[in-house]
């Protein structure tokens, strides 16, 4: 897995010269925008892979044997995956923070 | 080793021995020969330089750009319709702060088509933050593309080294090849403080919205600013080693001189052998020749000109509704000065009209004559 | 400075002869500048290359409007194009033509000279029949004429930079040397 720095500056003398991020999106993660989070329900799943095509992230990587696994580190619940699931396999729920 | 060259091929020899690693273009007339040598080059593995073909100028930057981040010495050039596809990219390799060095062979823009120079194409890019280096020999061309990434690399600024059309791109002169040993002492490897880099990595040119956004350009400012003491470094170190000097700008006899000229690209080595007619005839004519365009050499400018009664501008381009832009500059270089000279504005040579040292003379004439300065004199106007 | 114009037709090696001579010059320590009438050159069209010759650097950038001499690569285009336009008093006019100069219909205080140039790049193949260039022949009569540049740095220069035939074509300037006929 790639190691990033978080880049801390206060102002323009201690800034960098390039338009970098303060950091990568490893560090930047994008889960607190979400407010519903989607669960797999891994009885009904027959690992299609649909999920994973659809997610526009991607935050649902696949597993050795092709089941999806979320990574809820950056998933925004948006629902896409949930709308698409052909086995209704993945629900919505409200986020409890 | 001297060899006769072609100013198109003493562009990819300046790029040889700057031993660049990425070369992404797109052929155009009259910059195609820069491409197809650095293409065999790369071929026969003289250069170890991975050649990239696009589609396009706007995807040859684009490339160039990506290289450059990624921590390699990048190289493009064009011409024209070309380097107006390009412009989107120029900011934005000015924003990412990516060191490429572009060779723009000017030629006019149309319509009507022509491949003859003008320098309309690349003092469009003006405000972009591209450097902008305006030569006139092969020699110079080659040595400038090494000053070129000295400089770019120090200040993390593109640079764009310009030459006239035929009358350099497609013109033999001599040119001496600096031994590749002296260049690799003059020129370190390119190690900018960030690049893409899978042990450190890093988003470059995200979203930054009005807090930083602000500081970044300043930032851009301030290197530009920079660049013109580095400039003056790196010519002066490479004078030490290669024996050769160019200057932001040159004075060529100004010292007392009635009519100062103010020229750039190969007017001025016309005007050079006018001025030296002149001389003879008893006519005390200078030249200032304009190299370093970006950053402006506002302090050359003021202490050159300053010492001027009249100064005559030739401009090979025209920035409609104003005038030519060597002119409006030198005027604003000028304005908060001391000493302002009066400034007389010619536009010569537009779409590679030949200027000669009879276009010169009459330039001198007719600013010898006139007593109030006039902005915009068309030299040779059909009528 | 010397300055000289040739006249010559799109596939002939006009400019190549040119760029030659320049080289030829550099190897002799003189500075020399070669460039093309600037446009868009096709096979057959009427095509112009300029040489400047001189022993220190040289800065003017504009086309050559005062030759000292002017070489004429192909003889159909005495007719079409202005050759001597500019050409100063004295100065040489080199016919490719099996004539003898004085059959070469020019007007003026000049001096001409002619070789059979054509017959020469036949002779030793250079080109094809239908289109010999004869480029490497004309600028042996150049030499022999002016003497602006020595026959043994172009006869290198030829070796060193034809394309091909790289010894045929220095033949053909060796033996347009000799037979060059003059007014």
């Amino acid at each position: 897995m790639p190691k990033a720095k978080k880049i801390v500056w206060k102002g323009v003398d201690d800034m960098p010269e390039m338009a970098v991020s303060l950091s990568s999106m490893r560090v930047n993660k994008t889960a607190s925008w979400r407010n519903l989070k989607p669960v797999i329900d891994y009885d009904k799943c027959k690992p299609c892979g649909i999920c994973w095509k659809f997610c526009p992230e991607p935050a649902i990587l696949l597993k050795e044997d092709g089941s999806p696994v979320i990574d809820y580190d950056y998933c925004k619940g948006c629902g896409i995956c949930a709308e698409e699931c052909p086995r209704n396999a993945i629900t919505m729920h409200r986020e409890e923070r | 080793m001297r060899k006769l060259m072609m100013g198109n091929h003493a562009l990819s020899y300046g790029a040889k021995l700057s031993r660049v690693q990425v070369i992404a273009a797109y052929p155009i007339t009259p910059q195609t020969q820069v491409v197809e040598l650095l293409s065999e080059m790369c071929a026969n593995g003289e250069l170890d330089a991975k050649f990239v073909k696009v589609e396009s100028e706007h995807s040859a930057l684009a490339a160039s750009i990506g290289a450059s981040a990624a921590g390699t010495r990048a190289f493009t050039a064009t011409s024209s319709q070309g380097l107006a596809l390009m412009h989107e990219m120029i900011h934005w390799a000015v924003g990412a702060r990516t060191p490429v060095v572009l060779g723009n062979i000017n030629r006019a823009m149309a319509p009507p088509w022509s491949i003859w120079t003008e320098q309309n194409d690349s003092l469009s890019q003006r405000d972009t933050g591209i450097m902008q280096v305006y030569c006139e020999s092969n020699q110079e061309v080659q040595d400038t593309v090494i000053q070129s990434y000295k400089v770019a690399e120090k200040v993390l600024l593109p640079c764009m080294l310009v030459l006239d059309a035929f009358y350099l791109s497609h013109t033999y002169e001599p040119v001496d090849i600096p031994e590749q040993k002296l260049v690799d002492k003059y020129l370190p490897k390119f190690n900018p403080p960030y690049k893409l880099d899978p042990d450190d990595v890093h988003a470059f040119g995200g979203l930054t919205d009005a807090k930083w956004y602000y500081e970044l350009r300043y930032k851009i400012e301030s290197a530009i600013e920079r660049a013109r003491g580095e400039w003056r470094k790196a010519d002066d170190e490479f004078g030490e080693i290669f024996g050769r000097k160019y200057g932001l700008v040159e004075d060529y006899k100004c010292e007392d001189a009635d009519i100062m000229l103010v020229t750039s690209g190969t007017i001025t080595g016309t005007a050079r052998v006018t001025v030296d007619m002149l001389r003879d005839e008893g006519k005390k004519i200078g030249i200032l020749k304009i190299r370093v365009f970006r950053p402006f050499p506002t302090d050359e400018v003021r202490d050159i000109l300053g010492g001027a009664k009249k100064v005559a501008c030739i401009d090979r381009n025209i920035s409609f509704g104003q005038s030519g832009v060597f002119f409006e500059e030198i005027k604003s270089a000028l304005y908060n000065s001391s000493h302002r000279p009066q400034i007389w504005g010619y536009i010569a040579g537009l779409g590679g009209r030949d200027v000669t040292p009879d276009t010169i003379r009459e330039i001198v004439k007719r600013t010898e004559e006139s007593d109030k300065p006039q902005e915009l004199i068309w030299i040779g106007l059909k009528k | 400075m010397i300055e000289v114009r040739l006249h010559g037709r799109g596939g002939q090696g006009s400019v190549v002869a040119s760029k030659m001579l320049a080289s030829a010059l550099l190897k002799e320590g003189k500075w020399a500048q070669s460039f093309p009438e600037f446009g868009v050159e096709r096979r057959g069209q009427p095509v112009t290359a300029f040489l400047r010759i001189d022993t220190k650097p040289i800065g003017a950038h504009y086309k050559i409007y005062k030759p000292d001499h002017v070489v004429i690569l192909d003889p159909t285009l005495l007719g079409q194009v202005n050759v001597t336009d500019g050409l100063k008093k004295e100065g040489w006019i080199i016919v490719n033509s099996e004539r003898a100069p004085d059959e070469i219909d020019i007007k003026g205080d000049f001096k001409i000279a002619t070789v059979d140039a054509t017959g020469i790049a036949i002779k030793y193949g250079i080109g094809s029949k239908a289109a010999p260039i004869v480029n490497t022949a004309i600028i042996g009569a150049l030499v022999k004429t002016t003497g602006c540049v020595g026959i043994k740095s172009v006869l290198q220069t030829i070796r060193e930079e034809s394309p091909s035939k790289p010894e045929e074509n220095a033949m053909a300037a060796k033996e347009a040397y000799e037979k060059t006929r003059t007014t």
